[in-house]
């Protein structure tokens, strides 16, 4: 490598290590989620998630005081062969096990030369015995959790254990109609989805026909109607909230698909009109007039010039307005609540209802998070497009 | 707009219905769901909790009262609101520093590596992300054991180097700004994408011109890029301030606004949806909007600007 080469990456050492720091510390906590969730539910309470790959709890306490004369797999001594279900079964508990230890076996102190465990590390070791004879089967990773979120189960171990055995709580069936428990994920995803394909699509379309007049109609009050529009763009939601809502209990659209696509519907226009018309209005101005001049009416120019050239501005706003739509809480507990429960809203219950079920939690959270992050991979490109125009191009 | 005068009979030839025609579903469903509604809060915050009556009604004998601003007085001056204009304070304080600050700070590192798109995509990845999902993220990273084992990364690590496990989120004072922590990593992403832009548009030559003149990277980016994009900084910042205000479901979930950590917008739900006093609810909603009016205008401005440059 030549100095000046060298030199060159040195001076660069110092950006490299800010900027990896960041993106280290920046990704780290989706990835304590991401862990944690795949992880069996007696592992998240017992050890944090970066200790996933370490060795099974109690396995260092075997080697110190077992290992030597069971060996590694327990199964050294055949008249105490620790891999033997029915025989662990006996000791499974750290005061049995610690009973048994002080015991003398053929005459001889049960652990010869070898200190005695104190109580903490019995259970440790008692722990582990459980897990070596198979007595307790818990793989490092599962998926049980995700299954639990999905079909709303509130148990205290896990849904298929507890089917396997017949002993579900009485809301759960065991069979595909779990899916539909309205406490499940599942439920709460179709719900999700069905808020957010229409909620998406309306203000869109609405948009279009707004932008196009504002781009190339004139009309009388043009110009201050759509400095009015920048300006409701930031007027808060929560502004709407209180009268929607009781306009809404009049009509009986509270707790409705419908009404709370209009709400979005209404609430996105602003800001996808502007978009659009920003977009719209800078399209080349002659395009228009000789498709005017050929005697095409407004109804051809927008559907054959303005649409199919916007494209990309609709691309951009689609995705906003599908995140927007699908991470949103306020309005869908305002106005969907418990009566048809999206994931916001049913995660949200989780967190406060069962404060340390985390791995129930971040299996919930997790499931939420699949559908936005593959759109926002998919299409970073719109997504940052539709954001520097909104914000910086005017 | 001289241009667009020559212009005008060939579209006058679809008639003078047609706009509004286009126009029409769009300024209906914005005059019930935007206009219908401001108007309407603005009247409920002089009524009573359910609007059945003027708000004075509600004035209780020998406490102070505001009349018919009763609400007003409540949104202005009660403690929890005060409380929540302190926090939401703070909010603007520390996340729309935070956030600019370090979308400034990654927009330039990264503008100088090759695994630019990478890095910007993963600071970037948070915003497409619920409040609720990052909510869910940040507790647990939160977490506090009252037991041995602390489950939470951050506790574990205090544990680790022997400081003792702190409650993040019902300590005061660390509570908040715990909850900011969260906003700023959700948010920061949004101020490099914007900001990392206008740096790209800053003239190469200009950068260039000042390094063979002598200065160095520091005073490049001070006195030559930061002036260069400061427009585009104001933007940013003004956004943020309004995203801020508006700051809700954070709150929400991860605290609820307990432990004092309420803010404006998560008093307002509550008003509404736990105490059920809709007077109060517009009053605070009016506060909100009023606070946010400067922003409206600086929006406006900035709009009119552009169009006159066009």
């Amino acid at each position: 490598m030549n100095l000046e080469h060298f030199k060159r990456w040195l001076g660069n050492l110092p950006v490299h290590v800010v900027l990896l720091g960041l993106c280290f510390i920046w990704l780290l906590p989706t990835l304590g989620l991401l862990v944690t969730s795949f992880r069996p539910f007696q592992d998240v309470n017992e050890t944090g998630w970066w200790q996933v790959l370490d060795p099974p709890r109690g396995a260092r306490e075997y080697q110190q005081f077992c290992a030597a004369c069971h060996g590694g797999r327990g199964d050294a001594i055949p008249n105490a062969d620790l891999s033997n279900p029915d025989l662990v079964q006996r000791y499974r508990r750290s005061f049995t096990l610690m009973a048994a230890l002080t015991q003398e076996f053929n005459g001889q102190p049960h652990m010869g030369e070898v200190p005695l465990p104190n109580e903490n590390q019995a259970a440790l070791i008692a722990t582990y015995l459980r897990r070596l004879s198979g007595l307790e089967v818990r793989p490092r990773f599962t998926l049980d959790n995700y299954i639990d979120a999905i079909v709303g189960y509130r148990g205290t171990r896990n849904y298929r254990t507890d089917c396997a055995e017949g002993v579900q709580s009485v809301d759960l069936f065991c069979d595909w109609r779990d899916l539909g428990n309205p406490r499940g994920m599942g439920r709460a995803l179709i719900n999700s989805l069905i808020v957010t394909i229409p909620a998406t699509i309306f203000p869109i379309l609405v948009a279009a026909f707004a932008a196009y007049a504002f781009s190339w109609m004139e009309f009388p009050g043009r110009q201050w109607l759509f400095a009015l529009l920048v300006g409701v763009q930031i007027v808060p939601l929560q502004m709407a909230l209180i009268p929607v809502s009781r306009l809404y209990a009049q009509v009986g659209l509270n707790g409705t698909f419908p009404g709370i696509w209009m709400f979005h519907t209404g609430f996105g226009l602003p800001y996808a009109i502007f978009l659009t018309r920003n977009f719209m209005g800078s399209l080349p101005r002659e395009l228009f007039e000789s498709a005017f001049l050929e005697g095409a009416s407004h109804w051809t120019a927008f559907t054959r010039l303005a649409i199919p050239l916007t494209v990309p501005a609709i691309a951009s706003l689609a995705i906003f307005q599908f995140l927007w739509v699908w991470n949103d809480l306020l309005v869908a507990l305002v106005f969907l609540g418990g009566t048809k429960p999206v994931l916001t809203y049913q995660i949200s219950n989780l967190v406060t209802s069962l404060g340390g079920g985390w791995h129930l939690l971040t299996a919930a959270a997790f499931i939420s998070m699949i559908l936005p992050m593959m759109v926002f991979f998919a299409f970073q490109r719109y997504f940052i497009r539709g954001l520097l125009a909104g914000s910086i191009k005017g | 707009m001289a241009k667009e005068a020559a212009y005008v009979p060939n579209i006058l030839r679809q008639g003078r219905w047609v706009p509004w025609l286009y126009l029409g579903p769009a300024l209906i469903l914005m005059s019930i769901f935007i206009l219908y509604p401001g108007l309407n809060t603005l009247y409920l915050s002089f009524r009573n909790q359910n609007g059945s009556d003027w708000a004075y009604t509600t004035c209780l004998a020998g406490q102070p009262c505001w009349g018919i601003f009763e609400n007003y007085r409540y949104a202005l001056t009660s403690s929890i609101m005060r409380t929540a204009f302190g926090n939401n304070l703070k909010w603007i304080l520390f996340m729309v520093s935070g956030t600019v600050l370090l979308g400034l700070l990654i927009a330039t590192l990264a503008d100088r590596v090759r695994y630019e798109a990478l890095a910007k995509a993963i600071i970037f990845m948070p915003m497409a992300i619920s409040f609720v999902g990052a909510g869910v993220i940040w507790k647990f990273v939160y977490d506090y054991g009252s037991s041995q084992v602390q489950i939470g990364l951050l506790n574990a690590l205090i544990t680790s180097l022997g400081g003792r496990p702190v409650s993040w989120l019902t300590e005061p004072q660390i509570n908040t700004l715990a909850l900011i922590v969260v906003g700023i990593w959700m948010w920061t992403g949004f101020c490099m994408t914007v900001l990392s832009a206008a740096i790209k548009g800053v003239p190469a030559e200009l950068l260039e011109a000042a390094r063979v003149d002598g200065a160095n990277e520091w005073t490049v980016f001070w006195q030559i890029r930061v002036p260069l994009i400061l427009p585009t900084i104001a933007v940013v910042i003004t956004t943020m301030i309004i995203n801020v205000l508006k700051i809700f479901d954070i709150v929400y979930v991860m605290t609820g606004g307990n432990y004092g950590t309420e803010v404006i917008a998560n008093r307002l739900y509550i008003e509404m949806y736990t105490s059920y006093n809709t007077g109060r609810a517009a009053a605070i909603a009016m506060v909100l909007t009023v606070i946010i009016i400067p922003a409206i205008i600086f929006n406006i401005r900035r709009f009119r600007a552009q169009e006159a440059m066009r």
